[in-house]
């Protein structure tokens, strides 16, 4: 099989003048921390910096002039320029104002206003500058970019991304959207404990049904997956895209400023002293993972109070936030119709399963020791880079994922419809037909949302399509059928048509809480990477692979019934072969697009003779099939 | 090459053999062939019964080993992640040939989907359960009194004998199903049916009154 997978086809084949082919790289973009990786003949290796770290944090600094920090340095900014120092920005992706967490009445973020699209994604004030979570997950991602760049010594332009599993559409299209901002072209979004279980099972060879329990910074998955034989079967997920040790750094915090308003009264926090109260929690938090218990500090309005915690008391503390992760173990359990015990192993991924409590919750749970041989914060890259490695190279192994939660839409009365459960493996298309309730209405307009609730408002609004060009009919008489589907990214896709004209209904997309494509567009414009330049450059890259399709197929079908054609309509074809041969080689992308052209005017002839052939064989009861392998024979037997 | 083409699976059906136009080398081939044998291109996944799609025999006794096994097999060769770098047509083409897959697969694993679809491919439907309930009385007033039952309990131990009725009932009906479906006896499998379309929703219901006796 191995040898099989070295075959190139003739437009892939790397030239000469290309040098060796752009890797692609794994990128796990997380909450607190991010991590890129590359893989090279299944050897997944983590991208570090100078002094050996992998993790790259999620924290990024703006300059007066809009320029960005990342990383360690922007985290150090923190302590002198809380204003222009903003983390944890991929809680935000696809929300709205009103998910936002406070911590004692105020935001550790600077919210813009809510202004003419207060249902839009939030806004946030860093530096006095406007920003949205993409942008700013987009100078994470260049800097990762960078980190990849640096290390392989060239451009790395592709990559495969991961999300947490329970990310809904909204966010997962907030993720492409912010590495397409980064010059980043995603080849595919992976969920993390897909991502994890892929590197963990390649690893270790197992076999059989393994949990994955992924409690990161922000989000919270459990997925059960089936592992057999370079197959990755997600049987069910679940999870809380908002549960994470952020909360737990919530829930310390919390508790320090209670104890703070005890003795000093309340007092209302900035948000630059909300961020400090949190990572003061957050350091709590680690030390006590080692620690039985620890003094800290809290500055508020220039006063310092001093605070101390014990394990016990962090664990109280964090109990009700850990026993929501056990009781979505179960659940998930139940989706899979599996008890604890058929479980062979339960991955640790997320640096809050460092926590001593969490580890012992999730042995409970799951009756045995969890694994965790694999650095919990390096194993989702690590997956992500074996599987931009697979997509690009080719591969034997296979992920078979799951939509994460039910999509339906709204109904009379605001009820949710489902229309694809949760749990249906991915790519995933059902229909379902509308008919118009007033004399020639032309239009209407349906509610998308996700979630698992019976009641519209209780589940999120994904998007409201507008159809129109539906063909004036009396009520009732029009059935429109509406396509949703949702591809192997876990993107939502719909198509309508009009079934009994075959009209086909222009379909609107108003995202909820995404982007727009104008405001995308401008996004693109105003950042550094020139996007005319880069659609140019793809569309070249995609007329090349096209050149090679053709080709390939003209090749092979010469080969297969060559015998059809006189010498000279042979030398024709072959000629413009070559033609698209020369043109592949230059960078000129119509006169690629004008030879394949000429190449399928050249070939008209000859395919309709296969045509007939191939016909004639089906009326004798041959299969082409047959007539093809034995062709030679057969025209021997002939002669 | 052609010894990779050996080894893709191939679901066609085997009496409606058509010839349709290849795509890509505009040569013929049969519809429903995943790749053209010719020139490799993927192929749309055209009109065929799930079973069909999935290689196996039209019955109601599926091996769940042998499905997974040949679900796994074609879907090596026809996920999207296999297009990934693939022309856009290719890449559209893969998607659809992977939703049918799934499709089917999910149709075909379960018990009650199978037995669904056996009576469709037959013409015929299963009624809406609360038509059918109607028609059958012994259903109806077993449904009641389990329903009944099912209100009124209050302990997990109460839940649990009902849940273990409705597994119990449950596999009856599946073994039952199966030589209903083997001696062509529609009637019995469309009355079949509908019980364990009952009996499942009655097993849905029990789950959520543990949770709610734990709970409580």
């Amino acid at each position: 099989m191995a040898a099989l997978l070295q075959i190139h086809e003739p437009g892939e084949t790397p030239r000469p003048d290309e040098g060796e082919p752009a890797l692609a790289v794994g990128i796990d973009l997380g909450t607190t921390n991010s991590v890129v990786a590359v893989s090279r003949d299944g050897q997944p290796e983590i991208l570090r910096d100078g002094d050996g770290k992998a993790l790259v944090p999620s924290v990024v600094a703006y300059a007066a002039d809009r320029s960005a920090v990342v990383g360690a340095a922007a985290r150090h900014l923190l302590l002198d320029r809380p204003e222009d120092v903003i983390g944890s920005v991929k809680r935000l992706m696809g929300r709205g104002v009103k998910d936002m967490k406070s911590l004692a009445g105020a935001l550790p973020f600077d919210i813009e206003p809510a202004d003419e699209d207060a249902t839009g994604m939030v806004r946030l004030n860093v530096s006095g500058h406007r920003l949205t979570p993409v942008e700013i997950s987009a100078e994470i991602l260049k800097a990762l970019k960078q980190r990849a760049e640096s290390h392989l010594g060239g451009k790395v332009e592709r990559a495969v991304v991961t999300v947490p599993a329970y990310f809904d559409d909204a966010a997962r299209a907030a993720t492409k959207d912010a590495a397409r901002l980064a010059g980043l072209e995603v080849l595919r979004l992976v969920n993390e404990p897909t991502a994890a279980a892929l590197a963990y099972g390649l690893d270790k060879q197992a076999e059989g049904l393994y949990a994955v329990y992924d409690l990161g910074g922000g989000t919270f998955d459990i997925s059960l997956l089936r592992l057999e034989k370079g197959v990755f079967q997600v049987l069910a997920t679940g999870g809380d895209a908002a549960l994470g040790g952020d909360d737990f750094d919530h829930a310390v915090a919390e508790h320090f400023l209670h104890q703070r308003g005890q003795r000093m009264g309340a007092t209302k926090l900035t948000s630059c002293e909300a961020k400090m109260a949190l990572m003061t929690a957050r350091l709590a938090k680690e030390c006590l993972t080692n620690q039985d218990e620890g003094d800290w500090v809290l500055d508020v309005n220039g006063e310092q109070t001093r605070h101390r915690l014990g394990r016990d008391e962090l664990e109280a503390l964090i109990a009700p936030l850990v026993e929501r992760t056990v009781s979505l173990c179960r659940d998930v359990l139940e989706d899979a119709g599996l008890t604890a015990d058929k479980i062979q192993g339960v991955v640790l991924v997320g640096g809050s399963t460092r926590v001593p409590l969490v580890r012992r919750r999730v042995g409970d749970i799951f009756g045995q020791a969890p694994l965790d041989d694999i650095n919990p914060d390096e194993v989702v890259a690590a997956g992500a880079a074996l599987q931009a490695e697979a997509l690009t190279t080719g591969s034997d192994t296979l992920l078979l994922d799951v939509t994460p939660l039910s999509l339906g839409i709204e109904t009379m009365g605001g009820l949710s419809e489902k229309i694809i459960h949760r749990n249906t493996p991915i790519p995933v298309a059902k229909a379902q037909e509308f008919t118009t309730y007033q004399d020639g209405q032309t239009a209407m307009s349906i509610h998308v949302v996700q979630g698992e609730r019976e009641m519209v408002d209780q589940c999120r609004s994904l998007a409201r399509f507008e159809l129109d060009g539906i063909p004036p009919m009396t009520a009732g008489a029009a059935r429109v059928r509406v396509t949703f589907s949702v591809d192997a990214d876990g993107l939502l896709a719909v198509g309508a048509t009009e079934a009994t004209t075959g009209v086909e209904a222009h379909v609107e997309v108003k995202p909820s809480y995404g982007l727009g494509e104008e405001e995308m567009a401008k996004m693109l414009r105003d950042s550094m990477i020139h996007a005319s330049q880069d659609m140019a450059l793809r569309l070249l890259a995609e007329a090349r692979v096209e050149a090679g399709r053709s080709l390939n197929a003209i090749a092979a079908a010469l080969a297969a019934d060559r015998d059809l054609l006189e010498r000279g309509e042979r030398a024709a074809i072959e000629k413009a072969m070559s033609r698209v041969d020369v043109a592949v080689k230059g960078d000129d992308r119509g006169a690629i697009d004008k030879a394949i052209e000429d190449l399928e005017a050249a070939t008209l002839a000859f395919a309709e003779r296969r045509m007939d052939r191939g016909i004639r064989a089906a009326l004798r009861g041959v299969s082409v099939e047959r007539l093809d392998d034995g062709g030679e024979d057969a025209e021997e037997g002939a002669a | 090459m052609q010894a990779q083409m050996k080894q893709v699976p191939r679901s066609r059906p085997a009496n409606d053999s058509r010839i349709i136009v290849c795509w890509s080398c505009k040569g013929p081939v049969e519809s429903g062939v995943l790749f053209c044998p010719v020139c490799e291109a993927v192929q749309p996944p055209g009109q065929l019964d799930h079973f069909s799609r999935l290689g196996l025999e039209v019955s109601f006794d599926v091996d769940q080993k042998m499905l997974d096994h040949r679900y796994f097999d074609l879907q090596r060769h026809l996920h999207p992640d296999r297009f990934a770098t693939k022309t856009p047509r290719e890449r559209v083409l893969s998607q659809s040939q992977a939703t049918s897959l799934n499709r089917a697969y999910e149709v075909l694993k379960d018990d009650l989907g199978r037995a669904d679809y056996l009576i469709h491919l037959q013409g015929t439907e299963v009624l809406p359960e609360g038509c059918c309930l109607v028609n059958d009385r012994k259903l109806l007033m077993e449904s009641l009194e389990l329903r009944e039952a099912l209100a009124k309990a209050k302990t997990a131990v109460e839940v649990d004998a009902l849940a273990r009725r409705a597994a119990g009932d449950i596999e009856t009906c599946v073994g039952q199903l199966s030589s209903m479906f083997a001696d062509d006896d529609l009637e019995g499998a469309c009355r079949l049916t509908t019980r364990l379309k009952y009996f499942r929703k009655l097993a849905e219901e029990t789950r959520q009154a543990k949770a709610r006796v734990a709970g409580g």
